[in-house]
């Protein structure tokens, strides 16, 4: 039933939230198909339901209801300790806020994504290169609070990387930084997806960002619009 | 990977850290000085009783071996046990509690150094008066008392005729008689010991003795030193327990509060750790053995306080108190920190472990 070409697709996804007795409807029937090697741009105001949507696509939250399908996946029915596997194993997430762990360098940040991805393999050339690619090959061994915000960013799509997921999702990713440094992110999300067929999703209200993706589509009130 | 996050975390808040072992590790020394300290005072009690060199020790009817008691053996009978056939010497002694737990002991010195042989005198010499005091060596350090000064005991004045060496019976000697009318105990003794020709005629010299004074406790001076231990002292074994039962209590809230607190301050971390694939066994194992590195490194940290506190104790208070280092109770005492501090962590583990990846990243 599931077409390989097709890496997301949900169906008719509902997520109501209870807020003390009231039902408030987060997701209101979304039905998004992503097809493989996508970078596609989710653009909409804040409360218009696309964090929800990232939250249940990356295995954070399930949905009240509706389908949703990840690399031939059915997500719908997976227990709390399938969606960690699946967290795990198909989705590498990138934050507004960077959220590097503090305490660890930035290599260890990328090795601790490794250990909890179950990857015992040791980092691969490719991997190294790519860390070149991102600019922090020389700041792999300083924490977090030593590097610029620009820095920690590419720290966490490297790490977001390190498991080969299939899906890497962005939520903000160049919220937090400057111009300078968004657009590097942003030439460096869009060569990922260019050089190794990363399918990326990016969350943004910035349609500068959006112009990036190869398609953009908008919600509003819980809903894909146009 | 793990391990090394764990000591990241534990180095990120030092200072949190270092108080929380300490915390650990004087909870490890309590347990660990109650315990040496009662060692301590058994074993010195044990050479003491056997720095008498009698081979037999004999107790009225009543009271247990080792707590006081009242003098209710008749001086009369040393003459009695004198005559038995091996039995070369015997001397009386009253013991009198003085306050907590130091006696004095009252000795007719001829009579005792016939039996014990002579004392070994630091400086000063035997009685001279009834008002005499022989103190051993820790006595007089710690009171700071020599020859010439003056010592009340029970609202008597004495001076002190003599300092010995320590190891011998008591730690203050006075002369019986006045001991005796001090006390109301004219011509009464609380314990006699008995020297033999030859050990080897220990165990017949106390059968035939057990023949006329049946209700008499009557013990080779082997089987009276071995009722030295925590378990025929009223209360002491009980006192320890309660002691171990305040340190798990100490112990489980010094982690519990620790690991509370980190595990909120670290509440975007948590989530951090779920959005790359941990599951709740994997943020629990975190928990767990940051609190295990903790109680060890408080474990070590204890076992080092126990060393200044033995230090302490018997540098400055040995005559009232021994200590010794007592390392078979240091794997007690790590089981002990361990089952505290992971009692203490149970609640702020599960809490990190069940906390909703979502709400923990949206945490300010």
């Amino acid at each position: 039933m599931s077409n390989p070409a097709v890496i997301i697709e949900t169906e008719g996804l509902k997520k109501i939230y209870r807020v003390g007795d009231v039902d408030v409807p987060a997701l209101r029937g979304v039905s998004l198909t992503v097809p493989r090697g996508e970078f596609l741009a989710i653009v909409g105001p804040s409360g218009s339901g696309k964090s929800t949507l990232f939250h249940i696509l990356g295995g954070l939250a399930s949905p009240t209801s509706g389908r949703v399908t990840i690399d031939g996946e059915d997500l719908t029915k997976l227990s709390d300790a399938d969606r960690t596997n699946l967290r795990r194993r198909k989705v590498g997430f990138v934050f507004q806020k960077y959220n590097l762990l503090p305490t660890l360098t930035a290599i260890d940040n990328i090795r601790i994504a490794q250990h909890f991805g179950r990857n015992r393999e040791a980092l691969s050339p490719q991997f190294h290169s790519l860390l070149k690619e991102l600019g922090i090959h020389h700041r792999l061994h300083h924490k977090p609070r030593a590097m610029s915000g620009g820095e920690q960013q590419r720290v966490a799509i490297a790490r977001a990387l390190v498991n080969n997921p299939a899906i890497l999702l962005a939520d903000e990713p160049t919220g937090n930084l400057d111009t300078e440094n968004s657009e590097i992110v942003l030439h460096l999300l869009r060569d990922l997806n260019q050089k190794i067929g990363q399918t990326i999703l990016m969350i943004t209200h910035n349609p500068e960002a959006a112009a990036y993706a190869h398609r953009t589509v908008h919600m509003r009130d819980g809903k894909l619009v146009d | 990977m793990i391990n090394r996050l764990v000591l990241e975390n534990l180095k990120h808040r030092k200072l949190r850290t270092i108080l929380s072992a300490l915390s650990i590790g004087f909870q490890v020394t309590m347990i660990l000085t109650v315990v040496g300290i009662s060692r301590g005072m058994l074993e010195d009690s044990v050479s003491r009783a056997r720095g008498v060199g009698a081979d037999i020790w004999i107790k009225p009817p009543g009271a247990s071996a080792i707590s006081l008691s009242n003098a209710s053996m008749p001086e009369k009978m040393i003459d009695y046990f004198r005559k038995q056939d091996h039995v070369t010497a015997a001397a009386g002694t009253l013991v009198v509690a003085i306050g907590g737990i130091s006696t004095v002991t009252g000795i007719d010195l001829e009579q005792f150094i016939s039996l014990s042989g002579p004392f070994k005198y630091l400086s000063g010499g035997p009685f001279t008066g009834p008002d005499d005091l022989i103190i051993d060596e820790w006595y007089a350090n710690q009171s700071k008392k020599k020859v010439g000064d003056t010592v009340s005991i029970l609202n008597h004045d004495y001076r002190v005729c003599g300092i010995v060496e320590a190891g011998k019976l008591a730690r203050l000697f006075v002369p019986l008689r006045t001991l005796q009318d001090l006390t109301g105990s004219t011509g009464k003794i609380s314990q006699a010991y008995l020297k033999l020709d030859r050990p080897e005629n220990t165990t017949s010299v106390i059968d035939s003795l057990k023949v006329n004074l049946a209700d008499y406790t009557i013990l080779s001076i082997e089987e009276f030193v071995s009722m030295f231990n925590v378990n025929n002292i009223p209360g002491l074994q009980a006192f320890i327990y309660v002691i171990i039962g305040l340190s798990i209590v100490i112990g489980f809230l010094v982690v519990g509060l620790t690991m509370y607190t980190s595990v909120l301050e670290r509440t975007r971390e948590i989530g951090i750790l779920k959005a790359l694939g941990a599951s709740p066994p994997d943020v629990l194992t975190i928990i767990v053995r940051e609190t295990l590195l903790l109680a060890f490194a408080g474990w070590l940290a204890g076992i080092a306080l126990t060393f200044a506190a033995n230090a302490l104790i018997n540098g400055l208070i040995r005559a009232n108190l021994q200590s010794v280092i007592v390392t078979g109770w240091w794997p007690i005492a790590l089981l002990i920190a361990v089952v505290a501090s992971l009692l203490g962590a149970i609640y702020p583990g599960l809490r990190a472990a069940r906390q909703d990846a979502i709400e923990a990243l949206a945490y300010e």
